[in-house]
């Protein structure tokens, strides 16, 4: 995405964050948290910035980092499609569905579309299987699918 | 205090929220506005009631008129008929809940009727966002009781002598665990709480922390006041966003009115609750792993010894429970350990909450006392297979457990039978699969689960499972031979041998236990090619049968012309040109396609 996401007010509010949690045993993680919710990513200069604050070594924050599935280096699209692949939506054929939105949006599962609009993810079980399988759009939830739903769905983001 | 005449229970669980339960409780609170009906309806934004399958669901007291599927358009017809005049809504009513236009008490449903709730006594019934409602149902009197009568070491004796076990899939007593972190020596020490529930289909952990989160601050505080800790961590999933909201607002309520931080109930006993968020790592789930994230480092196991107990979070004493476990502790101490020990089996005493998922008509979380079959489950409770297909089996333990097949079914469900079994408890997930299901797919997509997960600290688990799941996509794609499954075997023998923690100890077990009851599936794809249940995409092929109309709808479909055929004669596939797509399966009005 051509925004800039790295300006002085984000930076600003990271520094808001690190100060209240400076004190706090283990605050590495709440921090990334947060941080994660001011820039939608963690890059390795958000990274920088808390390792000097927090006196932990760069490369041990960037092991965490890459450890842990749900930080980010890099900025996710502005829709995030999620395909539940739990085993409950898994043995109802969420594959296909996240098959053919890889294909409707040409991206394959942990990218982006070339266009940076989508992100796609194959996510572990959100606990709704009474609905799956199961997608979610960003805040929007969609159960019960089968592949021919995609096409519409999609057709309220592209 | 306001009386109302009638009760309007929703369910905000994740199930019913994902399907617009927020704005049916918003379509009601303005209904019974433009009714006046205000004053005498309360609308009571409740848990998960379970049945998600129903979901959102909605029942309406003092009736107990059990309404299911609703939509935001039917909320209208349930204020003016139901709420203003008195007249059930009969056709909204969740099917079992009506007979012969008579509505039918919730605890005489099918679903409900073999179920017994201790850790999910109330889901569904209370506000969970309201610390008025919990204590009114009992909350806060077991910490009262030990707080004010109770010696701690009474404490531990009580959860030894009711021989509870960690519900969270091992099954350790958990009254031994509360003794070895009591006797334990350190300046310091901490209660912490595993809600790090990643299991692929279970959800009983979130249920409890959506519709009772009072009973884990209630529960975790006995715990600290039993083993001399005054700090507790309570560490979630950061996917459960309703679960983090309640909890914390949980933990605020219970500050507020002094049943949490200093001086609880004017004893000198300080406690306090912090909850610590998960990122996404599944092995955070086993206990060491989870400790390393707690104190911000990644989440990869430490050998034991030395335990937890001894040597926890920041090298301090820690006692480690599951939410489930922590959830049954508060009834125990009210109740006595004789009344939990008279539910159960032998050695598995109380109950267990289950995650119904998968082939089955009754989707849901259930609560069954120990030693109730599984076909009781699958059969009675879950009310059976959908579309009149055939039981094949049912997956306990999720990527830690196995596939117990249709011979099974009438095992009592306690932790050393599902053992015994070549599964496990696990935390709960139960997913059924039927015909159409293959084995040798689903162990293949637990492995990608586990390869997924493995951490990579010890060589076995993430080499090994990675070998593991490269002979399984070999096998589903056809080009398996007889070597490779005895090669699966061995690996996955030696995996379960030398893995460092509980992930690559149990990682091999979805392969073992479908080696074991399905063999003969495996060796059809390595020596027929073929896959029985028509799901390997690679073995199986599409095909019309006699019953084909003509009506040319799949032939339209194809999108590579492999369809041919003349009007109203039974069409044919291509099989040369066809990509497997499975359109035309999709469109047939007739049901005349198959795959196998």
């Amino acid at each position: 995405m051509a925004t800039n996401i790295l300006t002085v007010e984000n930076f600003q509010k990271l520094a808001k964050v690190i100060e209240e949690n400076k004190g706090r045993q283990g605050a590495l993680m709440p921090i990334l948290h947060e941080g994660q919710k001011i820039f939608g990513c963690l890059p390795i200069e958000v990274q920088k910035m808390i390792s000097e604050e927090l006196e932990i070594p760069l490369s041990e924050i960037y092991g965490v980092v890459t450890f842990y599935s749900q930080f980010s280096l890099e900025p996710k699209g502005e829709y995030v499609i999620s395909v539940c692949l739990g085993t409950a939506c898994y043995v109802k054929n969420a594959q296909p569905i996240l098959d053919k939105i890889s294909e409707v949006i040409e991206a394959k599962p942990g990218g982006n579309s070339p266009d940076g609009k989508f992100t796609l993810l194959a996510t572990r079980c959100i606990g709704a299987c009474g609905l799956a399988p199961v997608i979610t759009i960003n805040e929007d939830v969609y159960g019960r699918l089968v592949v021919d739903d995609i096409p519409k769905i999609m057709e309220k983001y592209l | 205090m306001e009386l109302f005449r009638s009760h309007v229970l929703v369910c905000a669980g994740t199930g019913c929220t994902s399907s617009a339960s927020l704005k049916i409780i918003e379509e009601f609170e303005k209904q019974l506005e433009e009714n006046n009906l205000e004053k005498e309806v309360k609308i009571v934004q409740t848990g998960c009631f379970g049945l998600c399958e129903a979901g959102p669901v909605v029942i309406v007291y003092p009736e107990g008129a059990f309404y299911s599927h609703i939509k935001v358009e039917d909320v209208k017809r349930i204020t003016e008929e139901h709420l203003l005049k008195g007249r059930v809504v009969t056709d909204l009513l969740y099917k079992d809940a009506v007979i012969e236009n008579q509505v039918r008490d919730i605890d005489e449903v099918d679903f409900y009727k073999k179920q017994k709730r201790i850790a999910l006594r109330n889901c569904g019934l209370i506000n969970p966002e309201d610390i008025e409602e919990y204590i009114a149902f009992d909350g806060y009197k077991a910490l009262a009781k030990v707080l004010t009568e109770m010696k701690p070491e009474e404490v531990i004796e009580i959860i030894k002598e009711s021989k509870l076990r960690g519900r969270g899939g091992g099954g350790f007593p958990a009254g031994l665990k509360w003794e070895f972190a009591a006797k334990a020596e350190g300046d310091e020490k901490y209660v912490a709480c595993n809600a790090d529930e990643g299991d692929p289909g279970a959800f009983m952990d979130r249920s409890v922390l959506e519709g009772d989160p009072h009973v884990i601050v209630e529960a975790m505080t006995i715990a600290g006041y039993a083993i001399g800790a005054n700090k507790g961590y309570v560490y979630i999933r950061a996917e459960y966003p309703i679960a983090v909201k309640r909890l914390q607002l949980a933990i605020d309520d219970a500050k507020r009115m002094g049943l949490l931080g200093e001086k609880i109930f004017n004893t000198g006993f300080d406690f306090d609750l912090e909850i610590r968020l998960g990122a996404g790592a599944f092995v955070c789930g086993e206990e060491t792993a989870l400790i390393n994230s707690i104190e911000g480092k990644r989440g990869m196991p430490r050998p034991r010894p030395p335990f937890p107990a001894n040597k926890g979070i920041w090298n301090k004493p820690t006692l480690l429970n599951n939410v489930e476990t922590y959830a049954n502790i508060p009834q125990i101490i009210l109740n006595g350990p004789e009344w939990f020990k008279s539910i159960g089996t032998e050695t598995s005493k109380g109950t267990k909450v289950f995650a119904l998922g998968g082939k089955i008509n009754n989707t849901g979380l259930v609560e069954i006392p120990m030693g109730t079959t599984l076909r009781e489950v699958i059969y009675e409770i879950g009310g059976g297979i959908p579309g009149g297909k055939e039981f094949k089996a049912v997956q306990t333990g999720g990527p830690s457990g196995g596939c117990i097949p249709a011979e099974h079914i009438d095992t009592p469900i306690d932790y050393d039978n599902l053992i015994e079994l070549g599964s496990m408890m696990g935390s709960g997930g139960m997913i059924v699969m039927d015909e159409d299901n293959c084995m040798v797919d689903i162990a293949r997509f637990f492995l990608d689960f586990t390869v997924d997960e493995s951490c990579g600290k010890c060589p076995p688990c993430r080499i090994g499972t990675k070998r593991m799941l490269e002979i399984l996509d070999k096998i589903t794609e056809g080009n398996g031979t007889m070597e490779d499954i005895d090669n699966l075997e061995r690996l996955a023998k030696n995996i379960k041998a030398a893995s460092l923690c509980g992930l690559g100890q149990t990682a091999p077990n979805p392969v073992l236990s479908t080696l074991q009851y399905f063999r003969e599936e495996y060796e059809a794809h390595v020596l027929e090619h073929r896959c029985p249940a028509g799901a390997c995409k690679a073995l199986s092929n599409y095909y019309i049968l006699e019953t084909c109309k003509g009506c040319g709808i799949c032939m339209k479909a194809c999108p590579v012309e492999a369809i041919s055929g003349e009007r109203k004669q039974v069409h044919v596939i291509d099989l040369d040109v066809c990509i497997k797509c499975g359109e035309c399966m999709a469109k047939c009005p007739f049901d005349a396609i198959v795959r196998r």
